[in-house]
């Protein structure tokens, strides 16, 4: 189920035609079973592309990274991706068939498929929308669809790459609250990268602080603060307050 | 839609019934349909039709067959790409017309090498957009997928088939819109033994012009109806109603 990540001094590079472009430099970080780790930073500081070596679409250029103990492979299917990209879902496949390919992947039977389906699109609230197409959702609707279709195969491991950031403040407060409950019950590793302070404080067990050019972890915060968290209490606040110092001194 | 249709034919029967050319050169549609009914009461009409459809037929099905195979291979493997991309690029340019005699050599008269033809000069035009369309396969999806499990099996099937499908689709139309165009010449060159394209160019021996403009007539219906019973039903089904292209 919930596996163990940890990267040992991963470093990975881009070749462009200007040149190497050194986007992670030297990141060292563990992430226990079923612990939630929250990636924050500005924009371009290599974000993405630590969360693409965890998927194993990318291989560090330097260091490895282990899950279980095991080197990284993009095919294991114990994970789910949640990107940054609206256009992730498949345009030909309805919201219920989305959030059905993993399971489908797998070969469980038609009913098993629908039920599961029908579950996760209800957890994002869109089970009205269940025969709709991508096309014809909002961005923040086929983000939800996406959340639920990397949740419905249950991977022991979720990243999800700013999966809130094109939310409203309100439906993003009641996903974020949502995809804790859900975390609880399952009790993934969930990787859960983020620009916004708030919300990693919100989400996180744990916070990687990073620093652009090239993207080097500055600060690492452990968060102790019971669940369910209240974002206007006095400790959150405090919390808040110094993770954004972290962020910008 | 019947508008633009009836506008042409009302422009040809005043230039028929004008006298400008000789009637045997440029018939009266009354003419044209008479004959038109004539030939199908007959059959003949049918048998012609039937040769060039089953030829059209079987020639694009190989050309398909073999493009969009051939185009996704190379989309999807670079090896395969580097292989036959500079023989492809070489060939798509060159009309059919200008190998037709060659083939006539190799394979004698007759269906053979008519078949082969077609299959010939529509395939490449299907290659090419089948390869482009699995070019322009979104990684993301590509990504999406592999981290859910799929195996290369289900990837092809489930995931770069339907992603490629515009770009196959367009691939598709083009291809039968060469495969009519060379078949209809290819048919007199070979010498088949019923064929629209044998229709027509066996009439202008007699100055048979309405035997030659019901043949014409014939081909264009047929088009017209592959275009809005088979490529738009399709499209609306697939492409349209995912979002991928707009009506
Ligand atoms: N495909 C690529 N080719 C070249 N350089 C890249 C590529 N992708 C990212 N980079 C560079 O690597 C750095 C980190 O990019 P990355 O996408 O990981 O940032 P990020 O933290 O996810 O940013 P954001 O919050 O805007 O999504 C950037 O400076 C970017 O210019
Ligand atoms: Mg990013």
């Amino acid at each position: 189920m919930a596996q163990s990540i940890e990267a040992r001094n991963i470093s990975f590079q881009y070749d462009t035609a200007a040149g190497p472009v050194l986007a992670v430099k030297e990141a060292s970080f563990s992430v226990a079973p079923a612990e939630f780790l929250c990636v924050l930073g500005p924009s371009g500081c290599g974000k993405t592309t630590i969360l693409n070596m965890l998927a194993g679409f990318l291989t560090p250029t330097g260091g490895e990274i282990l899950m279980d103990g095991n080197p990284v492979t993009a095919r294991e299917h114990n994970r789910g991706v949640v990107f940054q990209d609206f256009a992730q879902l498949f345009p030909w496949r309805t919201a219920r068939q989305n959030v059905e390919f993993g399971l489908e992947m797998r070969g469980v039977s038609r009913e098993a498929r629908r039920e599961t389906a029908r579950q996760f699109l209800k957890l994002v609230k869109l089970e009205k929308f269940a025969d709709a197409y991508p096309h014809q959702l909002s961005g923040g609707m086929q983000q939800r669809i996406a959340i639920a279709r990397a949740l419905a195969y249950n991977p022991g491991v979720l990243l999800m790459d700013e999966p809130f950031a094109a939310l409203d403040a309100m439906t993003r407060d009641e996903m974020q609250k949502q995809l804790t409950e859900v975390w609880q019950e399952t009790r993934k590793t969930i990787v859960y990268i983020t620009h916004n302070v708030a919300e990693a404080v919100y989400l996180a067990d744990q916070i990687l602080v990073m620093a652009p050019h090239p993207g080097t972890i500055r600060a690492r915060i452990p968060l102790a603060l019971p669940r369910p968290r209240d974002p206007l209490s006095a400790n959150f606040v405090e919390m808040q307050r110094q993770v954004l110092a972290n962020l910008t001194h | 839609m019947s508008a633009p249709f009836l506008l042409v034919a009302a422009a040809w029967e005043a230039v028929a019934i004008a006298g400008i050319f000789p009637a045997k050169l440029f018939p009266s549609l009354e003419t044209v349909f008479t004959t038109l009914a004539e030939l199908s009461l007959d059959g003949i009409l049918w048998a012609h039709a039937a040769g060039t459809l089953a030829r059209l037929a079987l020639g694009f099905l190989l050309a398909v067959g073999v493009g969009v195979v051939a185009g996704i291979l190379m989309g999807r493997f670079q090896v395969v790409e580097d292989l036959f991309l500079p023989a492809v690029s070489f060939a798509y340019p060159i009309p059919g017309l200008a190998y037709a005699p060659l083939f006539v050599l190799w394979f004698g008269l007759g269906d053979l090498p008519a078949v082969l033809l077609v299959g010939a000069a529509s395939c490449f035009v299907v290659i090419i957009n089948a390869w482009k369309g699995v070019k322009a396969v979104r990684p993301l999806w590509l990504r999406a997928a592999e981290v859910m499990g799929a195996n290369e099996r289900q990837m092809f099937w489930k995931v770069i088939m339907p992603a490629a499908l515009p770009y196959i689709l367009t691939g598709l139309r083009l291809g039968l819109a060469q495969a009519w165009r060379i078949l209809v010449v290819v048919e007199m060159l070979t010498a088949v033994e019923h064929g629209l394209g044998w229709m027509i160019f066996g009439a202008r021996e007699f100055l048979n012009t309405d035997v030659m403009l019901s043949g014409v007539m014939v081909i264009g219906v047929v088009g017209l109806v592959l275009e809005k019973q088979v490529f738009e039903r399709v499209e609306r089904y697939t492409v349209v109603r995912w979002g991928m292209l707009t009506a």
